[in-house]
Order: structure tokens, then sequence, then C-alpha cells
């Protein structure tokens, strides 16, 4: 198994967690993790993305250029990252904020209105990043759910961590949506 | 031992406080900040001392003063603020103090940017400031060797009186993976150092000084220091070789522009190119026999890095010009492994060529004499 795994939106967006959250889980697990920030020198709205690999072997370079799965939160991050995506690779895109259709045909693509639903049923928007990581979950089984529950007390600063269950439940949500539209996606698979 | 997720800074931050560590004196730079950050709280912890310096001079030269007294002693900072810091350096290496200074480089010349790079390998190895000295050199390409090569650093310091740099640069102190810190140095463990300033009550005074009026007594001194970096190649070089066996093409880089290369090589490999690694850890001295070994069987090498060609010259040199040696650089952006990957298979295809045809042959081999050297 070796994931490589990008992930890109705005500062904010809670971008860079998403990775850590893979790469701490990942670890827990004894497997190869590597993480990789990139953001400009802006505090909030910048553009931010990560590069996170998790393999069985020990990773030669952390710094792939064709990911297998790019998760985009916003629309800038899929204009610029999606021809780099490997053909078959899986594209998970936050729909709230891309009003623009991928252009790929050789990949599989899956879509998540994540604020909206984070705003409607959970009650904040700022667990978005949490239900497409929760997509993701599901769609590649590369780390046991009590793994990513371990990640989230190290990534989570201590006194946020009254929103553990939060953040869990999204993740939940985030599963079940991709339980019930995995037949779309292997539908757009070559 | 359970693992940490850790970031390349605050991993080599960490070690050094395990290796005993207990100044550190600095100037704020990206892409390093959070080396003087994380010891900012943590070497208060030991009963070390963080001090943020008024400029980089001022931080070398209390670097000077602490190794002078016999502690172990680091300062770190990248590209323009390395340069800062030469005239200390020279005077340090010639009062033959040990210390640790980390340049995790960005791009240059000038105040450059603040993307990764490695052209600051020529100020690092050959000497950096002025006379006749060396640093000696170590090239982690990975968060578990930033930790790792900080921990040797120390020890390499004080055995050699001789200042340590680590030479790393923004993607290795940014990246994290996970890692096994070292255990803790214990300090009364340590030799003694009986040339330290440490009060000269009951014995002889310690004088610690780069100034020799005498040109007999300065050339004594450099022999000296000449003998010592001899004794350093014969003992201390490090590198890594990786599928150089049997291998056609090697490509030769170090720190992160390695593992880039590595992915490029296993590539390669799949696309049926017998190609290898050669990854040198102690840029000086340089691990020249290693690197013979590693390009025995080549027939070409491919040296990969993020300058404009500087490594590239000691590994033709290394080689004695026997082999020709290509260069791939990106300056400013980092290089992929595709675009890697394509230069090899280019050099691959070049020379496939060249033994089909005889005609093709002359002219293809004198055209990759004429881009090697």
């Amino acid at each position: 198994m070796h994931e490589e795994i990008m992930i890109a939106g705005f500062g904010g967006q809670g971008v860079l967690s998403m990775g850590l959250l893979l790469a701490y889980a990942g670890m827990f697990e004894n497997k190869h993790v590597s993480w990789i920030p990139s953001y400009g020198p802006e505090m909030r709205g910048g553009t931010a993305n990560c590069l996170v690999a998790v393999a069985d072997e020990a990773i030669s370079s952390p710094l792939f250029s064709e990911p297998t799965t790019l998760m985009v939160l916003n629309r800038p991050s899929l204009e610029k990252f999606e021809r780099d995506l490997m053909p078959g690779g899986l594209l998970i895109m936050n729909s709230s904020l891309i009003d623009m259709e991928p252009k790929r045909r050789d990949i599989r693509i899956f879509k998540v209105p994540a604020n909206t639903l984070a705003r409607e049923r959970l009650g904040s928007e700022k667990v978005g990043n949490m239900i497409l990581l929760g997509a993701y979950l599901a769609f590649s089984d590369l780390v046991r759910e009590n793994s990513v529950t371990q990640a989230l007390v190290k990534v989570l600063p201590e006194h946020r961590h009254h929103l553990i269950p939060l953040n869990r439940q999204a993740i939940e949500l985030g599963r079940e949506l991709a339980g019930s539209g995995s037949r779309r996606v292997h539908r757009n698979a070559v | 031992m359970s693992k940490a997720l850790m970031k390349g800074n605050e991993a080599l931050a960490e070690a050094a406080v395990r290796a005993g560590c207990r100044f550190f004196f600095g100037y704020p730079i990206t892409p390093q900040n959070e080396i003087p950050e994380y010891l900012s709280w943590r070497l208060p912890e030991v009963g070390g001392v963080f001090i943020q310096a008024e400029s980089e001079l001022a931080a070398i030269n209390m670097v000077y003063g602490a190794a002078g007294s016999g502690a172990r002693v680091m300062t770190s900072s990248s590209s323009p603020g390395i340069s800062l810091k030469q005239e200390g350096i020279s005077y340090i290496a010639c009062s033959e103090l040990p210390c640790v200074i980390v340049n995790m480089m960005r791009g240059g010349p000038g105040l450059g940017g603040i993307q990764p790079s490695q052209g600051d390998y020529f100020q690092a190895v050959k000497g950096g400031g002025h006379g006749d000295y060396h640093l000696l050199v170590l090239a982690p390409g990975t968060v578990q060797e930033m930790a790792d090569l900080a921990f040797k650093a120390f020890a390499l310091a004080d055995e050699y009186r001789n200042p340590v740099m680590i030479l790393g640069d923004g993607i290795l102190g940014q990246m994290m993976e996970g890692i096994e810190l070292p255990e803790f140095q214990d300090l009364s463990e340590l030799p003694p150092k009986p040339w330290a300033t440490t009060g000269a009550k009951g014995r002889e005074r310690n004088i610690i000084n780069s100034l020799y009026l005498e040109p007999e007594v300065l050339e004594q001194v450099n022999l000296r220091l000449q003998d010592k970096y001899r004794l350093m190649a014969e003992r201390e070089t490090m590198a890594e070789s990786y599928l150089t066996e049997d291998a056609e093409i090697v490509l030769a880089a170090y720190g992160t522009a390695a593992r880039i290369a590595k992915a490029a090589v296993d590539k390669a490999r799949a696309a049926g190119i017998r190609a290898g690694l050669f990854r040198p850890i102690t840029l000086y001295p340089f691990p020249k026999y290693e690197l013979r070994r590693a390009c025995q069987t080549a027939s070409q090498v491919l040296t990969v890095e993020f300058s404009a060609g500087q490594f590239v010259e000691d590994v033709r040199y290394h080689l004695e010009f026997k082999v020709p040696v290509h260069f791939y650089g990106r300056v400013g952006v980092v290089p992929t492994t595709k675009e890697i990957l394509e230069e090899v298979v280019r050099l691959a295809g070049s020379q496939g060529r060249s033994q089909n045809s005889e005609v093709r042959s002359q002219n293809s081999e004198f055209r990759i004499q004429n881009e090697g050297f």
C-alpha cells in the first residue's frame, strides 16, 4: 500500500489538519508516513496545501507530483491541481465552494457539499473538512476509525478536545455519504 | 520505543537538547524559525539558555564565547543569515572550538526567497569565510536523520574541536515524519575539555585566540588544521548507496534532492533502466571512495540539485573525470520526480543508441562527453 494524498484549499479551512490526521493515524498503525505543508505568509485566507504519504514501505520521496488522491476544498485548488492527479486517481471535491465541473474523464470523482452539510446537519461549518476526510476514509480503508480518533487527540490542541465528538460525527457523516455514493463514483471510473 | 511525528526543525532542536546542547543564540529567519521557537521554551526546562540576539553577528559571537567556555552550543539560520555569520565561523574554526551551526537553506542569491534550495553548497563545504578552514558538513535526508545527525554533530564537534554544520533546506525543516528520538546523553560521561576557559584558579591560563602575528606560528596552526581535516577524511565520511551494484546510470544527490532522485530511480528501474542512487551524508569530508564504489558499473552519472550546479563539480572531481557526469538542477523551484525520470530516460536512451550503431556511437559518445565535462 502506498497512498499519496494532496489536500488543497485556502488557509483556515483545516487543510493542513486533515493531512496531519492521516499522518498520525498512519503512524499509529506502524506505517511509514510523511507530511509536507505548503502555504503563503498570510495567517488566514491565503492558499494552503499539504502532501501526505502513507505507505507500508519506506517513503522514497515525500514530494510526489502525481497524487493518488486529491481533495480540493475550493475552486482555485481544483483549477490548479486537477491535472496532477494520477490517472484512475480519486478526486474528492467540496461542491459547496466549487461551482465548476472537473475536466478529467480518467479519474474517480466524488462531490460533497461539505460546508452546507456541516452547517445544516452539524451546526458548524468548521467541520466541513472532516466530512471530506470521512468520505476519503470510506473509499480508501487507509486507516482504522480508532486510529483517527487517537489522531484527533494529537492534532486538536487540548482546549479544543471538547470538539472531538463533533469532529467524529462529521467524519462519520462523510463515511455514510461516500458509502451511499460509491456506486456513482465507480461508474465514473475508467 | 514509540515514534513521534515531528517537523524536521523540531526533531533537530530536541535532539540537540538530548545531546547536551544548553546554549542557543540565534536571530529569526524563515524557514528555520521552528528551531529557535522550540528551543525558546525547551532550553529553560533543562536549565539551558536561549537568547534571541540583536543580529546574526551577535549570535555567532555569543556562540564563540560559549564554545570557548566548553559548553555544547548551537546556532541556526538560513542562507542570508549564514552569510552574515561567516566572519565569526572563521574565527571559531581558527580557534578550534566545537559548536554546531544549522543552515536550513533558502533560495538565493541576495535575500532570494523562502523556498527550498541547495545554493549554499560551495559556501558550506569550501570554507565560506576567509582563510584555509573547513567545517564538518552533515546533510540529513530524512526527519530521522535531522535528529540523528544533530545528536552526532555535537560529539563530532567536540572530538575534532571544529565547527560542524548541518546543511538542510526548508522542506526537511517543515516536513513531518515518524521518528525515534535519541536517548539523553549523560553529560557526566563527556570527555573533559582542558582547553576551555573555565576559570584559571590553580592552573595555567587558557587563551582562546585566532590572531597569530608570527608567520611561522601561523603556518604551524594552519598545518595542524590541515592534519585535522585529513583525519576527518579518513574516519568520518558517511554515504548511502541504493541499487548501485549493477547500475548503468547513477544519480548523485544529497538532502531533499536525494529523496526525489530515489523515487526517480525506483521509476527508472520499473521502466527497465538500471539506475541507482549515491547520497553523501557528509558533504565535507566528501565520501569519495564510497562514490567511486557506487559508480563502478556506471557509464554515466547524473547529479540532481536545487542549484545551478555546485555539487556536480565535486562529483566530477572525485570521479577524476573518468565517468561522464551530467547535471540536472532547478533554481528557485524544486524539480519533480517526473522531470528527473525524463532526464534519466533521455540519457539512458542516448547511450542505448550508441551501442546499436557504430557511426552514431562515435557521435553520441562525443556528445555525451561534451555535455559531461
